[in-house]
Parts: structure tokens; sequence; C-alpha cells
């Protein structure tokens, strides 16, 4: 602990920053749990790396000889003092520096600065200037003290840390109570195919929270924007969607469009289910039974369900001649280009017409037939080189048989025998 | 046997060669009989693998090309183009690790024979280095196919020959052609496995042969009375037809093999890719491989893998000067040596077994 301490000292001693902050040294001392941890915090945080002082938000004077116990020369009003800020008031006190555009790019010259102008556009920061001090400000995300850069995995901010910032007050029933938003959305996002993504897998290309609500200008996407907003990922689908006839007939009936069969923050893996006319099709919630879009539905199922069974065909022969040893790699490629049609044709049933998945399917399908053909004939080559192998092991043992033969001939009649 | 034109070609070089001689030699050629007899027919069964070799490497060098870009290729288009290419790589390869083991046990039965003694050390000199040998032919061949697996092999099995003291980081580089395994790696070693190594082995070979056809095969001392008992059994043609009778079952065995579990190719070499998981070398280094990964990091203050090296590097010169270091007799008999032999395998066995039980 002493080690520690002394460390600790020999840092803030060498950090300049820190040679004037006198803000930390008493307050650090004092038994206090408000002030205490947050003197403590500072240490770490981002801004006391860059060499700012408590002053800088707080103001006063952190260098103010206060030897004689008189504290108030340090936060003096004259000299800026403001002790704890409004919380209305922080937006305004972090947009002094952050939006600044020469002050911040003596930092970082690629730093946006636009963060002060989103908030005020969010529904966070309209409400916060209606005088609603419940709403998010930038402590709330970021933290006050010891604010750490978004790419620092531990930052409440990094992409696998704000589903809990956001639901950090989202979640909470009792305390979003008065908005009338559901307080679900953390939870359906953890089962979700990109919370899954996120957290299972840790990939942090995963859509989270700000990826579609954005960040500092967090608002719910409109009805009318949804399709931007997932295809800014899914671009392909996006097209597809909007050139279908789905496009009209979900704007008509004021249907968000992805949304409507994928669901917001539930957003599942597709499933095959999900198209057709059987049950557990999604196209049956508007569709009925023997209407002209049920049919295209249950005609593009059919031809998707041809093409995943031709390929698990040609997958279970061709895994067959490679699990006998053959050399397949060939039928393995193909198979995969099979598969990548496949996924090329679940992506056309966005365009709800049976005319593009035949086509892919089409192509799919002949792929697959040349995997499945290249897999038959390594079996029929395994067949040959088993039937080669008996007729060479017969030749072999005739001559093993004659060689013993010719020995005991030799041996019995007593020629050259031991 | 008795053609005319047979008889003319036999005197026409019996006249210039005097075949006499070497046929008196055959004819005389006897083996000792007794219990351990069998051993003798571990020398012609490597010789036997030796010549298939031999002759599947010819043919495989035909469509092979040693350069990073095409060898995978090249061996990938050998298994599944060319007619009954499969059959040969995979002969070629089981051929080789049949050959190493039956070099192996010819070894081990010459060693637990003390046939190593005087008049014989040459030959056993001779053979140890064949042994040598046949391995370098495994460690230089198991990289041409240019797949993931020998790749990363390789890479471990040269950076244990850079560990050695002194010459090490020379040596590194020489085996490379390099800093890292490179297509360089892959050249250099193509000429080893093809010319250089072939040329010494017929060298050693040659010798080893002539030795043993000078000296006759040893008697062990405990057989002496058995074997003084019976007759010995005429080489040719009793010995040589049984020989010819193992090759014919080895042949079949071989044949099984290299059918029903052709030698696979595995993924092509990717230096950026990273390591796959579980890299072993070929079988007959892997007690080595698993000794080295089992010594802690340092011991006695010393890098426990250098310190493994070190004492493979001394077990190995203590078994190379065997003959001259076994001081028993056939009258002063030590058991000694028996004793360390039989440490030396079980050591090998268990270290190997682990080797493929252990991640």
């Amino acid at each position: 602990m002493i080690r520690l301490l002394v460390i600790l000292a020999a840092v803030l001693i060498a950090s300049p920053g820190w040679a004037q902050n006198n803000c930390v040294d008493c307050h650090r001392e004092l038994e206090d749990e408000t002030l205490t941890p947050a003197a403590a915090a500072f240490a770490e945080d981002v801004h006391a790396k860059a060499g700012l002082t408590c002053a800088s938000c707080h103001g006063g004077d952190p260098a103010a000889n206060v030897e004689d116990g008189d504290y108030s020369r340090a936060m003096d009003p004259a000299k800026g003092y403001i002790g704890v800020p409004e919380r209305s008031a922080i937006p305004g006190m972090c947009g002094r520096c952050h939006s600044d555009a020469s002050y911040m790019h003596r930092f970082d010259p690629n730093i946006a600065v636009d963060q002060l102008a989103q908030y005020r556009t969010s529904v966070h920061g309209q409400k916060l200037a209606e005088g609603d001090a419940k709403v998010a400000e930038c402590a709330s995300c970021h933290r006050a003290h010891g604010i750490l850069p978004v790419k620092d995995p531990r930052a409440p901010v990094y992409p696998t840390q704000i589903p809990e910032t956001c639901g950090g007050c989202h979640a909470k029933a009792e305390y979003m109570s008065a908005y009338g938003i559901p307080t679900t959305q953390l939870e359906e996002y953890r089962d979700s195919v990109h919370g899954e993504a996120l957290f299972g897998r840790g990939d942090l290309g995963a859509p989270t929270c700000n990826s579609c609500h954005g960040n500092h200008g967090a608002a719910p996407p409109g009805i009318d924007t949804v399709s931007r907003v997932c295809g800014s990922c899914h671009a392909i689908q996006r097209d597809l969607f909007a050139n279908s006839p789905h496009q009209e007939a979900f704007q008509s009936m004021e249907l968000p469009e992805c949304e409507a069969c994928h669901d917001n923050h539930a957003t599942a893996k597709p499933d095959d289910v999900m198209v057709g006319a059987t049950e557990g099709a999604i196209c049956l919630d508007c569709h009925t039974e023997g209407d002209d879009g049920l049919q295209v539905a249950a005609s593009i199922r059919e031809r998707i369900e041809a093409l995943k069974s031709a390929l698990g065909r040609s997958h279970e022969l061709v895994e067959r001649a490679g699990r006998a040893g053959m050399e397949v790699s060939d039928a393995e490629v193909a198979l995969i280009d099979a598969n990548q049609s496949l996924v090329e044709a679940r992506n056309l049933v966005h365009s709800f017409a049976t005319g593009p998945v035949e086509d892919k399917v089409k192509e799919g399908l002949a792929i697959t037939k040349n995997a499945e053909e290249m897999g038959a004939a390594a079996l029929e080559e395994l067949d040959f080189r088993r039937i080669g192998l008996a007729i060479s092991l017969a030749f072999i043992l005739i001559m093993v048989l004659g060689l013993y033969l010719k020995i005991r001939q030799l041996e019995g009649s007593g020629e050259g025998g031991p | 046997m008795s053609s005319p034109v047979f008889e003319r070609t036999y005197r026409w070089l019996d006249e210039r060669l005097t075949l006499e001689d070497l046929l008196a030699h055959a004819k005389e050629k006897a083996v000792p009989q007794h219990r351990y007899s069998f051993c003798y027919f571990f020398g012609g069964a490597t010789l036997f693998f030796l010549m298939l070799q031999v002759m599947t490497g010819i043919l495989l060098l035909l469509y092979y090309k040693p350069t990073a870009e095409a060898a995978f290729e090249s061996v990938r288009f050998i298994v599944t183009e060319v007619s009954f290419g499969w059959l040969i790589r995979s002969i070629h390869s089981w051929s080789a690790n049949l050959m190493v083991l039956s070099a192996f046990l010819h070894m081990a039965t010459v060693f637990f024979m003390r046939a190593y003694r005087k008049p014989r050390e040459l030959t056993w000199w001779t053979g140890a280095v064949l042994l040598l040998l046949s391995m370098g032919f495994g460690f230089s061949g198991y990289l041409l196919p240019w797949n993931e697996l020998a790749f990363f092999a390789t890479r471990v099995g040269t950076d244990m020959a850079g560990k050695i003291p002194l010459v090490g980081g020379y040596l590194l580089e020489f085996l490379r052609g390099g800093e890292d395994v490179t297509g360089a790696t892959l050249t250099r070693f193509f000429g080893f496995h093809v010319a250089v190594l072939p040329m010494i082995t017929t060298a050693f070979l040659a010798l080893h042969v002539i030795l043993i056809q000078r000296q006759g095969m040893s008697v062990p001392a405990s057989v002496k009375g058995e074997a003084g008992a019976r007759r010995g059994m005429p080489f040719f043609p009793n010995f040589f037809l049984r020989e010819l009778m193992g090759w014919g079952i080895a042949l079949a065995v071989l044949a099984a093999l290299a059918s029903l579990f052709p030698w696979e190719l595995g993924e092509k070499a990717d230096a950026f890719a990273p390591a796959p998981a579980g890299i072993k070398p070929e079988w007959y280094f892997l007690f080595m491989f698993q000794t080295l990964k089992m010594l802690p990091a340092t011991l006695f203050g010393v890098e426990g893998e250098l310190l493994g090296l070190i004492f493979f590097s001394l077990a190995g010169l203590l078994w190379f000067f065997l003959p001259v270091l076994d001081r028993s007799t056939e009258e002063r008999r030590s058991p000694l040596v028996t004793w360390i032999g039989i440490g030396a395998l079980v050591f090998i066995a268990v270290m190997t077994v682990l080797g493929y039980v252990m991640p």
C-alpha cells in the first residue's frame, strides 16, 4: 500500500497538470462520500491526462495557497468557482470546449465538435431544455469524473457497455414511468441476433442502441426512417424492399418497414419459416388464404426449400467422400458457392417477387448439381480403389503363397536346406 | 536361366569381370539360424521401402513443382488429376513412415544383439548415419506439399535447430534460406530431399551393404551355441525367398494403407494465418518435441529447451559412439547397455504416446 502511495505521489508530482491542482490534494484527504471518490477518479480521467484541472469545469483557483486552512481562496466565486454545476448547465459547460473546433483540434485533429448541437436535437436535450432534470446529459453516459476515451473497453460508451449504460435508465420501469415508453428494450436486445453478436461473439461491428438511435442526437427512428436506419448496414435488403410492392403498401398502412417483420430490439435470426403460407409465416399476419401475395410467398418458400434440400443432399455426399479420405476440395468450394446462392436467394425474399428468387435458386441448383456429381465421382473412385486393392492383394498373396510353397519344396527336398 | 542368350551374356561379362568370385561368395553366404533370426529381416525390409521411395519419388518428380506458389497446387494436381497419382503419393508417404519404422527396428535389434561390437563398428556408424539421413528425408519431404501443418511444423522444427548454442543462428538461416520459413526454404528442402540426401545415402548405403557382405551376420552371444548347432541358412535362395515373402507382405500392408487411408493434403500454407492448434511433427520426432514442450521455461537458471537439446545431443553422441563406449565383450558381459536401451525405448514410447494424448 505504502509502495502504491509512493508511486502515485511520484506520478502526481511528475504530471505538469497535477502539480498545481490543490483541489485533488485536499479532496482526496476528505472522508466525504461525494468528494473523495470524485477526486480519486479524476486521476484516470482523459481530461486530467490532457492537462486539465478541476478548475477547468468547476472554476476557482487550484494553485491558491490554502495552507492556513482558508479554502475560500481556492473556491472563490470571483475566480469563476461554480461548485457542483446544475444538470441543465452540464451540456453547455462541456460544449464550451467540445464545440470549439480550434480548441479541440489541439488534442485530435479528427475529433467531432457537433455533440452539443446534436444533443439539443435529441429527446434528452429537448426535455432537459424543458426543465426535466431526469433525462440524460453528458455525465449520465460518460461519467462526471474518471471520464475514459470512447475506445477504452472500460468506458461506459464502449460498444459492449452501451446497452447497459442506456439500460441504466431505460430498463428501470419506475424511473421511466413518467415517459410512457417500454422498458423491455435491454432484455429484448440481449436475446436478439444483434445482442448475441455483441455479447456472445464480442463483435464490435454489431449494432447497439446508438447505432440505430444515434448517440448525442438520440431519438427513436420514425416509421419512414426505419429502413434507412437498418439499411445503413443491410443495404441490399433496403434497396430490394424500396423497389418491392411492399414499399407502398407498408406506407399506406403506416407499418414500420423492417420492424414489421423483424421486430426492433428483439430482432431474431431470420428463419425460412417466416416466409410462406404455412404456420409460423409472418406473411399470414396481413395476407389471407388464396390472395396473390400469399401465393408469391408460398412459391418463394418452395424454391428456397428446394435449394436447401438439394444442398443438404450434396453436402452429405461430399462429406461422405471426404471422410473416406478422398480429395474433394473442388466439390467443397462448389458447395460454398452454392451456399452463397442460398444466402443471396434468401436476401432476394425482400423483393417479394418470385422471379429474382427463382433465378438465384436455379443458379444455386446448378452449382449444387456440379458438387453432387463431383462427390458421386469421388465415391465411385473409392469403390474402384477398393476393388483394385482387393485384386492387388489377391495377386500379392498368391505370390507370397507361391514363394512359401517354393521354400517348402526346396527345403523338403533337402536342396539348399538349412 | 539356361537360354543361349543368357549364357552368352554371362560368359561375356565373366571374361571381363570374373563373376565366378561373386557367385562363389553368393553361394557360400549363409544366414545364422537361431531364435532371433527374424531380426535379420528388418534391414532388408528397410531396403525394400527405400526402393519404393526412390521409384515413387521419381514418379512424383514428373509433376511436382518446388515453389511456394505452385507446390500445393501441383501435389493437388497429382492426387486429383494424374492417373494413379493419389496412389503414388500415398505409397510414397506411407512407405516413408514404414521405412523410418523399419530402420528404427533394425537399429534396435542390432543394439540389443550387441551386433555393433568389434569388428562391426563401421557398420553401426554407417547405419546410424543412414537412420539420421532417413529422418532428414522425412523432415525435408514433410514440407514439400506446402500445406499448413507442414509449414508450421517446419517453423517449429527449424526453431529448435536455431536454439543450438553458437551455431544455431547460422543453422537456422541455412535451413530456412532466410529468417523465416518461405518459398526459399521450400526450394532448398526440395534440393536436400531429391539431390543432397539421396547422394549421401547412396554412398553410405553402399558402404553399409559391402561391410555386411564382408563381415557376415553377427550372432548374439546368448545364442552362439544354438547357432553353432544348426547349419546356416543359404542366403540364395532360402533366405532371399523368405525376404521376398516379407516384402510381399509389406507391399500388401502398404497397398491397403495407401488405398484405405490416402495421405491427406490439408490446407495450403499461409504464412500470415495464425498457427493452427495442435501442431505436431512427424511421429518419429514427437518424443523429442514432447520432451522439450514439457520442460519448464527455465531449469537450474538455464533455458529449459536448451537443456533438453543438450540432453538429446549428448544422448545422440552416446548412441553413435556406442561401439567404442561399450567395453563389454562376449566373455565379460554387462547388462548396463541393455538396461539403458530398454530405458530409452520406454522413454521414447511414453513421450510419443503423451505427444498424441496431451493437447
